[in-house]
């Protein structure tokens, strides 16, 4: 029990971490396309640690098994929708920020 | 680059859309597919539950069937699933090493990012391929597919170490070799 509760807080620490920087990037990166970077990436693997976390502290289950499931949903959904949101702007001319090097 | 330039995409690789018709057999497996994952998630077998489920299941198997059964043009599907699932662990881990990445980027005082569009042409064809390439790109962190256009991927790179990452085409050829394409290989 005591190796399963070590895994659940270990796994639930490394997913609240990749929030974390997933929101600090949200709000120090440059501009549209970085700030999707942040946002939009961590957040899978985040999410898949605090749910697998989740559903090793549930024991074997239904429920770990419909965790585990969102897990593997947000894990196809999630990229789809980052691209889905960058390829918009892309299309309507949002110029990314770069570093003025030629300048 | 002008993004508003661009033609209009067409799809790379065709064929996906040609056999593309209902057939009643086709509703009857979705249905046997969806009923047990719908019975497995409810947990509810009384009559009204059970009546919603195959409600349910019936309109989306009517709905989808043409959409679970395209002709995804693959010869040999069991070899290519079975190379799949080899691809998903490393695929995972790499998902973890960018993660750590990005994350000593954000952390660090000044971020030494380095954001640009890279645009390079693939060597893939195949419409399933192509998915799992923009997709696999999109979920590693760092770099997000923007567009596919005439073969061309259009890939938004944070900075310089992932946009090396990706041209250096590891990802590419691992996807390529799922998809037993290694004998029309160019270089």
């Amino acid at each position: 029990m005591t190796i399963a509760n070590v895994l659940t807080v270990a796994l639930l620490v490394i997913g609240c971490f990749f929030f974390l920087t997933g929101t600090i990037g949200l709000v120090r990166f440059p501009d549209f396309y970085a700030r999707m970077h942040a946002t939009g990436k961590s957040d899978t693997l985040a999410v898949f640690c605090c749910l697998l976390a989740l559903a090793i502290h549930h024991g074997l289950a239904l429920d770990s098994f419909k965790l585990l499931l969102i897990a593997v949903f947000v894990y196809v959904a999630n990229p789809t929708g980052t691209h889905a949101i960058c390829r918009a702007a892309f299309r309507a001319g949002v110029k990314p920020w770069t570093r003025k090097t030629n300048k | 680059m002008d993004p508003n330039r661009e033609p209009r995409p067409e799809s790379v690789a065709g064929g996906l859309r040609e056999d593309r018709r209902r057939r009643p057999m086709h509703i009857v497996i979705a249905f046997a597919l969806l009923m047990p994952f719908w019975l497995l998630l409810s947990g509810h077998y009384d009559t009204f539950h059970i009546s919603l489920g195959v409600f349910c299941c019936l309109l989306v198997s009517r709905g989808s069937a043409d959409l679970l059964f395209g002709h995804i043009g693959l010869e040999n599907k069991h070899v290519v699933a079975g190379r799949y699932l080899t691809y998903i662990p490393w695929h995972f881990w790499q998902i973890v090493l960018s993660n750590i990445h990005v994350a000593k980027l954000v952390l660090s005082p000044r971020p030494p990012i380095n954001p640009r569009i890279i645009s390079f042409p693939t060597k893939l064809t195949n419409d399933l391929a192509l998915v799992t390439f923009a997709n696999s790109i999109t979920l590693t962190p760092g770099t997000i597919t923007l567009d596919l256009i005439n073969g061309i991927f259009h890939v938004h790179a944070i900075d310089d170490a992932v946009a090396d990452d990706l041209l250096g085409g590891e990802m590419e050829n691992r996807i390529d070799r799922i998809f037993l394409r290694r004998e029309h290989r160019e270089e």
